[in-house]
């Protein structure tokens, strides 16, 4: 079975077609990072308008590198939510108009589920079950996963998200935006035990994070240490956040006795959390799975994939659609 | 000729299809619930008509100006349905289904735009068509441009929604009002028929809204 997935719900918009029986044949991306860059953040009317010019382009190349043609769709997978209403809706429209027009069932995506089953689409692949580290520019959560739609919240951040420290603090540092990589990229030349950074809630007992706090330490220690001390800073404040996001990753697994564990979303693409877990692992004898690193951020094939998983028993659209701006990951269910 | 045209830049959700003249139409105050209703909407008249898209010689849809989010989803639907039936696409301008559907020679035209501004045009009528006097832009009520001459209707929401101040900026030139008629697809569709008749059908890709209103967010630089 062959899925057109479709993306929309920020500020990338991702198309992909992934086929049950061979695999992802084909994902393409459009990052609205440049435009949104004038504007300091991401623009929501603006990320509308700029997702229903390149929907369609996108979908026309997936299917010219997948040598495929709209004939060989079996459904169609959007992104419902969570995310900005005017983008999600551009998604929305656009895969339930064509599933009407092909006749092919429609499902609309949880992103998050995208993001989390994301890591099914390398090689090798985690079997079922596994603790799942989801960490974006939205979310940070410690989930206990069954199987697919059987997910079960263990902890998760208390105000700010992971990604999200990575761009305040690169704010602070006078980098761009997207912050996570500029951060990353900084700390390399940087001395990360120059300045002691707070390991916030590292000891807390739950597996809850916060990292509010670790912004504002960065804040302070900028405005105290002067310019010069960037890059040392960067470095801190990378190896803070990847402690307390490998402390309670272990954490979670001496909790439910799992041995897989499971790292999503764009954080999951930083270097120094990577080696961190894979010593780790090694160390004491658990398995590490990550998404394809294209596959970290936003894109179509998660939703592809995730959209594959829960087909099965879907009818063709009545065209109906909606999409849900919030949306609790808990409120999943398994497919029937 | 056969055409499908739909239209959710207001309130008001509706699609009709073009049989070579003939008008089949649906339509419902839709609320926000144009999602729910425009594609059933759209496959209720295909049935009804005995006809399966691909039958059809182009798509149109009322690409604006109006609500952002009944203009997504009104060329979403529309680039969706264009690809699947591999059809042409046009866009139609609102305020000009307005005019038509008005039935009058000379139609200003000027549709709540929220923010109390309008979203305002003059058409004068031409045998079965329209000629475009003062283009569609974002206006307060009491800055719209004006014809020189009168005789004109106002109509579209703008009329319900700013009475005063628009009747005051009008003046002489107004005839009379029709603050209560919509954009509807039945206006899309007799529009769109000359523009498919004309070669102006466009692949899936180029359907895109027409806002107006372009200015969103200011850069970092311009604060
Ligand atoms: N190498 C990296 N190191 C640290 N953070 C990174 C790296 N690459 C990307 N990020 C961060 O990942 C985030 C983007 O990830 P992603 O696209 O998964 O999330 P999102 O769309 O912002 O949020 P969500 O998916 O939760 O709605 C940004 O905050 C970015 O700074």
């Amino acid at each position: 079975m062959k899925v057109l997935g479709i993306e929309s719900s920020c500020d990338e918009t991702g198309i992909a077609l992934y086929d049950t029986e061979r695999g992802l044949l084909a994902h393409a991306l459009h990052s609205q990072v440049a435009m949104h860059a004038e504007y300091g953040g991401v623009v929501p009317e603006l990320a509308s308008r700029d997702h229903i010019r390149r929907a369609l382009p996108l979908t026309r190349k997936v299917l010219a590198e997948a040598g495929c043609t709209l004939k060989d769709i079996d459904g169609i997978a959007y992104t419902q939510g969570p995310g900005l209403a005017g983008a999600l809706l551009v998604g929305a429209s656009i895969a339930s108009g064509l599933g009407v027009a092909l006749n092919l069932p429609v499902v609309g995506v949880h992103h998050l589920e995208g993001h989390l089953l994301s890591p099914l689409l390398a090689d090798p692949r985690p079997e079922f079950p596994f603790v799942a580290l989801l960490v974006s520019g939205g979310h940070t959560q410690l989930m206990r996963v069954a199987g697919v739609g059987d997910y079960e919240m263990m902890g998760e951040t208390l105000d700010d998200a992971a990604g999200e420290a990575f761009d305040k603090t690169a704010q602070l540092l006078g980098l761009g935006y997207p912050g996570g990589p500029a951060v990353a990229k900084l700390a390399a030349s940087g001395d990360a035990h120059k300045y002691k950074l707070p390991r916030p809630m590292l000891n807390s007992g739950d597996l809850d994070f916060s990292f509010s706090g670790l912004k504002t330490a960065v804040l302070n220690l900028k405005n105290r240490a002067g310019p010069d001390a960037c890059a040392d800073i960067a470095a801190g404040f990378q190896l803070a956040a990847v402690d307390v996001l490998a402390g309670k990753s272990l954490a979670a697994l001496k909790q439910t006795g799992m041995n897989r564990l499971v790292v999503a979303g764009g954080v999951g693409a930083n270097q120094l959390l990577r080696d961190r877990l894979n010593a780790e692992a090694s160390r004491r004898g658990f398995q590490v799975f990550y998404p394809p690193l294209a596959l970290c951020t936003d894109n179509g094939a998660m939703i592809a994939f995730a959209g594959a998983m829960r087909f099965a028993h879907a009818a063709p659209a009545d065209g109906r659609f909606g999409i849900r701006p919030r949306w609790d990951l808990s409120e999943l269910r398994a497919p029937a | 000729m056969k055409i499908l045209a739909f239209d959710t830049a207001t309130e008001l959700c509706s699609a009709a299809l073009w049989l070579d003249g003939e008008i089949l139409s649906r339509s419902e105050m839709a609320g926000n619930r144009h999602s729910e209703l425009l594609l059933p909407m759209i496959t209720d008249l295909l049935q009804q008509a005995g006809l399966v898209l691909g039958q059809l010689d182009g798509i149109a849809f009322g690409k604006g100006p109006g609500s952002f989010t009944g203009l997504r989803i009104g060329c979403g639907v529309a680039q969706g349905l264009a690809l699947g039936a591999e059809l042409p696409v046009v866009g139609v301008v609102t305020l000009e289904s307005l005019a038509i559907s008005a039935g009058v020679d000379k139609a200003l035209v000027c549709l709540d735009a929220r923010m109390n501004e309008v979203y305002s045009a003059a058409y004068v009528r031409q045998g079965d068509g329209l000629v475009c006097l003062l283009p569609p832009g974002v206006y307060k009520p009491d800055q719209i441009p004006l014809p020189d001459d009168g005789g004109w209707l106002g109509c579209g929401s703008g009329f319900a929604s700013y009475r005063d101040s628009l009747t005051s900026r009008c003046g002489h030139r107004l005839a009379g009002m029709q603050p209560d008629i919509h954009p509807h697809a039945s206006a899309v569709a007799r529009l769109a028929a000359p523009m498919f008749q004309a070669g102006l059908g466009q692949p899936a890709d180029r359907a895109e809204p027409l806002y107006v209103r372009d200015k969103v967010a200011l850069k970092t630089c311009e604060r």
